[in-house]
C-alpha cells in the first residue's frame, strides 16, 4: 500500500463574518495554491468538500472556481467530524489507487445547520449542544468532585494558546475569574466554556508518496487512522464521563501506526466545551480516568503547548466542516517545525481527535514526519 | 397507531419488537435487532433520573426507562439522581418531542 502524505495546506481566518460558503471555500483553496507553487492542477484527480452547509454540488462548484477538472468530486457530511471523515475518505481513494492527488476543502458559516441534530428526539426540547455539554459537565464534576473553577482552566489555557494563532477567532486572554463571570448558559456551563460556531475554511492536499515528495521537502505522513460510531443519539452514550467512541478510535489509530499514546508529542483534541478536553485526554490515554485536569493544569503552568497548540475549538472557533482539517494542518505544521510561537519542541509524532454529536462518533489520526 | 401519533396526543408508549421482544429506542418502524414489526406497550412507566442540570428556572434531566430508553425531560422541582419519576406531560411541538416529569 502506498504511503499517503500531506503535501500542502491553506486556510482562512476564522471569523463570524457573513460570507457565501462558496466564497469561503475558494479562499482557503486559493491560500493553499499561493503557499505551494509546485502543485499542478492537472494532477488533482479528486476534490472533496467537507461541510454541513445546505448548499448543493459544492465540490464540482469549487473545482470549477479553482480551474480543476477532477475524476472524483463530492461532499462529505458527518456533523463536527466531517473534516477528518473527508481526510479518511481521501486516504482511502489514494491507498486503493483510485486517485493520486486529492484536494480536500472544509468550510462552514457561523449559522451552520450542523449545530443541531434535529433527528435526535430523545433529547426532547434540549437539542442544542449546550444541553449535552451541561449533562457531561455535571456528571464529570460529580464523578470526580471537580469545581467549575478547575474546569475553567481549559478555556484559559486554550484562549492563551489561540493568541499565538493568527487565524483564530479569539485574540483575547482570560482568567479563571473571567470564565466564571462570563454569561451563564446553564447552571453547569458558561459562555467561555464553549467553542463558537464560526465562518472559516481549511484546505489540504493528500497525495501518494511520490507526488508528495515532488511537492514538498517537508512531508508529513498519515500513519494511523481509527474511527468509531457508537450511536447517533446523545442519550445512548453508556457513560457521560468518558468517550467510548474516542477510546475505540484511538486504539485503532495507535495500533495501525505502531505507537502508544506515550509516543505522541503534540495533539489537537476536540474541546467543543471545556469538559471535553479532560474527557478526551482520558479516553485517548494521555491520562488516567479522572486525571485529565491534572494534565491540563500542568501544561498550563509550564506553558507547554502539547495539547491544542492552535487553541483548540474553544480558542480557534469551530467552523464545523473545517475544524478537522484545521486540526490536521496544525499538527502538520508542528511536525514541520513551522508553528512559530506555538511550536512544541521535538515534535515527531502527532495526533488529531475530532468527534461529533456528544462523542457518538470519533475519528483519530496519527501523523508522522 | 405509531409512537409519534400517540405522543402527539400526549401519550407516551414503549415500542417493543413483536418478534424478539426487544425495546426499540429511539422509536422506528422496525426492530433494530431483527427488523421485526414494532408494537407499542401501554402503561404508567416509571423512570429513573440519571443526571440533570438547570437553565433559568427549569431543570432538564436525563431519565431512564426499562433500563434502556433514555430521554431528556423538563422538571420544575429540584431533581435528585436516582429519583423515580413519571411522565406528566408529553407531545410533539415544532416537529420535536417534549417531555415533562415529576
Ligand atoms: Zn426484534
Amino acid at each position: 500500500m502506498s504511503k499517503v502524505g500531506i503535501a500542502a495546506y491553506g486556510t482562512t481566518p476564522f471569523t463570524i463574518d457573513e460570507q457565501k460558503i462558496e466564497s469561503v471555500l475558494l479562499k482557503s483553496t486559493k491560500n493553499l495554491f499561493e503557499n505551494n507553487s509546485k502543485i499542478n492542477k492537472k494532477d488533482i484527480d479528486a476534490v472533496l468538500v467537507s461541510t454541513n452547509n445546505n448548499s448543493k454540488y459544492l465540490s464540482p462548484i469549487l473545482s470549477e472556481m479553482a480551474g480543476i477538472q477532477p475524476k472524483i468530486a463530492h461532499s462529505i457530511e458527518s456533523l463536527c467530524n466531517s473534516g477528518t471523515n473527508s481526510i479518511v475518505s481521501a486516504y482511502s481513494y489514494i491507498a486503493s489507487g483510485l486517485a493520486e492527488m486529492i484536494l480536500i476543502s472544509g468550510a462552514e458559516r457561523h449559522d451552520s445547520p450542523g449545530q443541531i441534530l434535529q433527528w435526535d428526539n430523545s433529547r426532547g426540547e434540549f437539542k442544542h449542544p449546550i444541553f449535552w455539554a451541561s449533562i457531561f459537565t455535571k456528571s464529570y464534576k460529580r464523578e470526580f468532585s471537580i469545581s467549575d473553577e478547575r474546569l475553567a482552566v481549559v478555556s484559559v489555557k486554550n484562549h492563551k494558546q489561540a493568541k499565538e494563532n493568527p487565524n483564530a477567532y479569539s485574540n483575547n486572554t482570560y482568567t479563571v475569574q473571567d470564565v466564571m463571570n462570563s454569561k451563564k448558559l446553564t447552571d453547569d456551563l458558561k459562555l467561555l466554556d464553549c467553542s463558537r460556531p464560526c465562518t472559516g475554511s481549511a484546505s489540504i492536499i493528500l497525495a501518494t508518496e511520490e507526488l508528495t515528495k515532488n511537492i514538498t521537502d517537508n512531508p508529513v505522513w498519515i500513519t494511523g487512522i481509527g474511527q468509531k460510531t457508537t450511536s447517533a443519539s446523545f442519550t445512548k452514550n453508556k457513560s457521560f464521563t468518558s468517550m467510548e467512541s474516542t477510546k475505540i478510535a484511538a486504539q485503532s489509530a495507535l495500533k495501525m501506526s505502531n505507537h502508544t499514546t506515550n509516543d505522541i508529542d503534540v495533539a489537537e483534541i476536540h474541546d467543543a466545551f471545556s469538559v471535553c478536553e479532560p474527557m478526551a485526554l482520558e479516553s485517548l490515554g494521555f491520562s488516567d480516568y479522572g486525571g485529565g485536569l491534572d494534565l491540563v493544569d500542568e501544561l498550563y503552568e509550564t506553558n507547554n503547548f502539547k495539547i491544542n497548540p492552535r487553541g483548540g475549538l474553544i480558542g480557534s472557533g469551530h467552523p464545523l466542516g473545517a475544524t478537522g482539517i484545521s486540526q490536521t494542518i496544525e499538527i502538520t505544521q508542528q511536525l514541520q517545525s513551522n508553528a512559530n510561537n506555538r511550536q512544541v519542541d521535538d515534535a515527531n509524532i502527532g495526533l488529531i481527535h475530532n468527534m461529533s454529536a456528544a462523542a457518538t462518533s470519533s475519528t483519530v489520526l496519527v501523523l508522522e514526519k | 397507531m405509531n409512537f409519534e401519533s400517540e405522543l402527539s396526543k400526549g401519550k407516551f408508549m414503549i415500542p417493543e419488537c413483536d418478534v424478539c421482544k426487544k425495546i426499540v429506542w429511539p422509536p422506528t418502524e422496525f426492530c433494530d435487532n431483527c427488523f421485526g414489526p414494532v408494537s407499542l406497550k401501554n402503561g404508567e412507566f416509571e423512570g429513573k433520573i440519571i443526571e440533570f442540570s438547570k437553565q433559568n428556572n427549569d431543570y432538564f434531566c436525563v431519565i431512564e426507562f426499562e433500563s434502556i430508553i433514555k430521554i431528556m425531560a423538563k422538571m420544575s422541582e429540584i431533581p435528585e439522581v436516582g429519583q423515580m419519576v413519571k411522565i406528566s406531560k408529553c407531545g410533539i411541538s415544532n416537529e420535536g418531542y417534549f417531555f415533562y416529569v415529576n
